[in-house]
């Protein structure tokens, strides 16, 4: 729909964007990112004919863009500026009805049946109607923004070029505004091209992204293939980590700020770990990235506090989150600061070891009852119960996403070991068993001192995770027993 | 009815009263069936031709002045722009007050001397303003505009007030004359003034669109399919052609191509599909009103019609600028 071929040109005689070349499809939407200063806006006013080229062609529609008077154009291209101000006051429909202007000749031009429809229409899709009457001006940022929206869609044309479109707009009016583009696009296949200054905003809402970088073209692809943490962070000369979104394939980034107050070491020791009847808690000063099966604050996220809660074992409640969470509350836990667990194990008998290595130490917290024992490979249909084996890992070192896994790994089978050596067995099946029905798993670590990047059962740091939890799973269950009066 | 249809039948309305009080108040009350019945000469004289003419010419002065005036506010997006911005009516009275100060004549053109000297000063300034505006930025942009007409502005105003200056005798004619009238005129003056206006507003009025587009920022409108390199220098021209006129057969009278855009803008909106028209009628109207007031006002002397208009404008003024600084502050 729209193609490029090695663009130059800019505001002077020394070209402020090089050699560009790209294609944009018909329906496509495509993003153009790069830092300040590196011509995204220039491009987009050379396409749009704001600027004069140098060198290059642009063909719309298959014809070079330069045989087009300003108005056939208009009726191919429609541009939707960054906000503005304006001298004299307009209604919101007449500001619409100027989208008409292409599609208007001869001197008298009247308004056609066609014309109307076009506001209406856009009036409606960008959700203006009800304020036509109204003077412009007395809208908000983003009421405005949308009015130049549809101003820009009653234009009817195939290809619709938005510089930073949601310039001082707060998220809301963002989302909305490019909820609206992106539906335009599907619908009646309009072809985008839009500038953005957000990173994440442009790896959302587009099918494929141009980075720039002084100037010429330094990626173009999928957003996975463009927002890498490599490129971003020598196109824009900033720190950066990439994520998945939660919801949609499409990658996110996020900056690493520099600290600036310098580091004061910090480790934790067996002496952050308080044990009553009740449960057992860690606390430390700075917060913990943790990875977790627990019931409160599961998932990965950072912690200052740390719970292993004893409850009955008859514990049976609708809602277990809510009812740990007023738990916590009333222990005077912050919800948002701490992960919660459950044990029907008294928490006295928990197991506690501090293991030290080259790099610094490994703290290990079991609590294990074996009463509801299971054979993981014929656990097809059991009730699930209170978990009883719930292990905490805690490393005094830096970790990167897959060493959490790696730990989560090597303290599975450290555990299924312990249990095997105890001779635990599936009081079902006769079996040998692996763990509990609902046993929980938390690894957390400083994030501070060593840079540790395996948790394999290889590396220093695996077989520390490996023994400690063997040592304290088997050093709790023996406890476990002692108490049930068993003997092994 | 829509806003618009009522905006013109009270526009037009308030016109043809004004005509009206126009020609029928004076020294010599002029009843109404004059208009028909010529048995009266003297009546029928005094209708035909002092009061008629003087009150047409009236009506296009102040017409040219308001449409070109809302035409250049419009385009300079400025609301304090008006005909004179340009600096075109300053060539236009340079022109005038030579042809006063030296007491020229020409044969052929005899008592037309001085309008045709000043309609070529008006010419002349609007070519060099133009064209320097172009020399310093190609893509003419507003600032580059009203910068250029503040400087070819003001030193033409010090060409004439070195004239003033100089001047012995015919002191009080170019004060006068610069003040503005349109009294004595003629039918001769409307038939020389008329296809300038013809011509002027008709170009304006071709722009009305664009120039609606261009409120919103030259790019914007060229975003929306406006030639504006093209537009702009049509609006530039068809408003000097309309002010140089304007100033020729009346002098410079003030505040009627500032005023009267904004009362109409505030009356009726800013639409220049109607804005231009409105202004043009209402700008006759005003004129033909001020005009009324200073031959009568102190009658059997008569005012300059410029003070009149500045005395009426300067109020409005002032309180359209405390709006604006209000709203700008807000």
């Amino acid at each position: 729909m729209l193609q490029v071929d090695n663009l130059s040109g800019g505001y002077d005689k020394e070209p402020i964007v090089n050699n560009i070349s790209f294609n944009v499809n018909k329906g496509e939407i495509l993003g153009i990112l790069g830092p300040n200063g590196s011509g995204k806006s220039t491009l987009l006013k050379i396409i749009s004919g704001i600027l004069p080229k140098q060198n290059g062609t642009v063909k719309v529609d298959g014809e070079d863009a330069a045989v087009y008077s300003q108005k056939q154009f208009a009726r191919k291209v429609a541009v939707l500026p960054q906000l503005h101000a304006h001298a004299f006051s307009h209604t919101v429909k007449d500001t619409v009805a100027l989208g008409r202007y292409p599609h208007q000749s001869g001197l008298f031009s009247s308004w056609s049946d066609e014309d109307e429809r076009a506001v209406t229409e856009a009036l409606a899709y960008t959700g203006v109607t009800r304020y036509k009457d109204t003077a412009i001006e007395l809208l908000s940022g983003g009421e405005q923004q949308r009015v130049f929206v549809a101003q820009a869609l009653a234009q009817e044309a195939p290809i619709l070029l938005l510089d930073e479109p949601t310039n001082h707009l707060d998220i809301a009016h963002q989302q909305q505004l490019l909820d609206t583009i992106r539906k335009h696009a599907s619908e009646k296949g309009v072809t985008v091209i839009s500038v953005f200054h957000d990173v994440n905003l442009a790896s959302l809402y587009c099918d494929r992204l141009l980075l720039m970088e002084k100037g010429e073209i330094a990626t173009i692809g999928e957003p996975q293939d463009v927002i890498r943490e490599a490129t971003i962070s020598k196109v824009y000369n900033a720190r950066v980590k990439t994520q998945p979104h939660p919801e949609l394939p499409k990658p996110q980034m996020t900056l690493l700020p520099d600290t600036l107050e310098e580091r004061k070491p910090f480790t934790i020791n067996k002496g952050n770990f308080t044990v009553t009847s009740d449960h057992v808690s860690l606390k430390v000063a700075k917060p913990l990235k943790t990875l977790s099966s627990a019931v409160v604050n599961a998932g990965m996220g950072w912690y200052r506090a740390f719970v292993n809660r004893h409850v009955d074992a008859n514990y049976n409640c609708d809602d277990v989150k809510v009812e740990m969470s007023t738990y916590l509350e009333q222990h005077g836990y912050s919800i948002s600061d701490t992960v919660g667990m459950m044990t029907a194990v008294t928490t006295e008998h928990a197991e506690i070891g501090e293991y030290e290595g080259d790099f610094g130490t490994v703290l290990v917290m079991v609590t294990a009852g074996v009463g509801n024992a299971v054979d993981v490979s014929q656990a097809l249909d059991r009730e699930q119960r209170v978990g009883t084996i719930n292990t905490w890992v805690i490393v005094n070192g830096q970790l990167p996403e897959e060493a959490f896994i790696q730990a989560m790994i090597t303290a599975t089978e450290a555990k299924t070991k312990a249990l095997q050596i105890e001779n635990v067995k599936d009081p079902l099946t006769g079996t040998i068993a692996t763990g509990t029905s609902t046993d929980s798993l938390l690894v957390a670590a400083t994030q501070e001192g060593e840079h540790l990047p395996y948790a394999g059962p290889i590396t220093p740091l695996g077989k520390l995770i490996g023994h400690g939890v063997y040592d304290c799973t088997i050093r709790a269950i023996r406890a476990y027993k002692q108490a049930k009066g068993w003997t092994s | 009815m829509n806003k618009a249809t009522i905006a013109y039948i009270v526009s037009a309305a308030t016109l043809l009263v004004a005509v009206w009080l126009g020609v029928s108040i004076g020294t010599v009350k002029i009843p109404i069936s004059t208009f028909w019945d010529s048995s009266d000469t003297t009546a029928s004289n005094i209708l035909w031709k002092i009061r008629m003419p003087r009150v047409i010419l009236a009506g296009l002065v102040g017409a040219s002045l308001a449409i070109s005036g809302a035409a250049f506010q419009g385009l300079l997006k400025n609301p304090l722009a008006d005909p004179y911005t340009l600096g075109v009516s300053s060539g236009a009275s340079v022109g005038a007050v030579v042809t006063l100060f030296f007491g020229l004549s020409i044969p052929i053109l005899g008592t037309y001397t001085l309008p045709v000297f000043s309609m070529t000063g008006a010419a002349l300034t609007m070519f060099l303003v133009i064209g320097f505006a172009r020399l310093v930025d190609r893509s003419m942009k507003m600032e580059t505009i009203i910068l250029t007409g503040i400087i070819f502005g003001s030193f033409l105003g010090s060409v004439l007030s070195l004239m003033i200056a100089l001047t012995g005798e015919e002191l009080r004619q170019i004060i006068g004359w610069l003040l503005g009238s349109v009294s004595m005129r003629g039918w001769n003056y409307i038939l020389m003034v008329l296809p300038f206006v013809a011509i002027g507003s008709f170009i304006l009025w071709m722009n009305r669109r664009e120039l609606n587009a261009m409120l919103f920022g030259e790019e914007r409108a060229h975003h929306l399919g406006v030639n504006v390199k093209q537009r702009k220098f049509m609006i530039l021209i068809g408003g000097s052609i309309l002010t140089g006129s304007a100033v020729a057969v009346s002098g410079t009278i003030g505040f009627v191509g500032l005023v009267v855009p904004h009362m109409t803008r505030l009356m009726w909106g800013s639409d220049h599909r109607h804005l231009l028209t409105l202004s043009f009628m209402n700008g006759a109207t005003l004129l033909i009103i001020c005009d009324l007031i200073a031959r009568t006002i102190i009658s059997p002397s008569e005012l300059p019609v410029g003070v009149i208009t500045a005395f009426i404008g300067a109020p409005v003024f002032a309180y359209i600028f405390y709006r604006q600084r209000r709203k700008g502050a807000m």
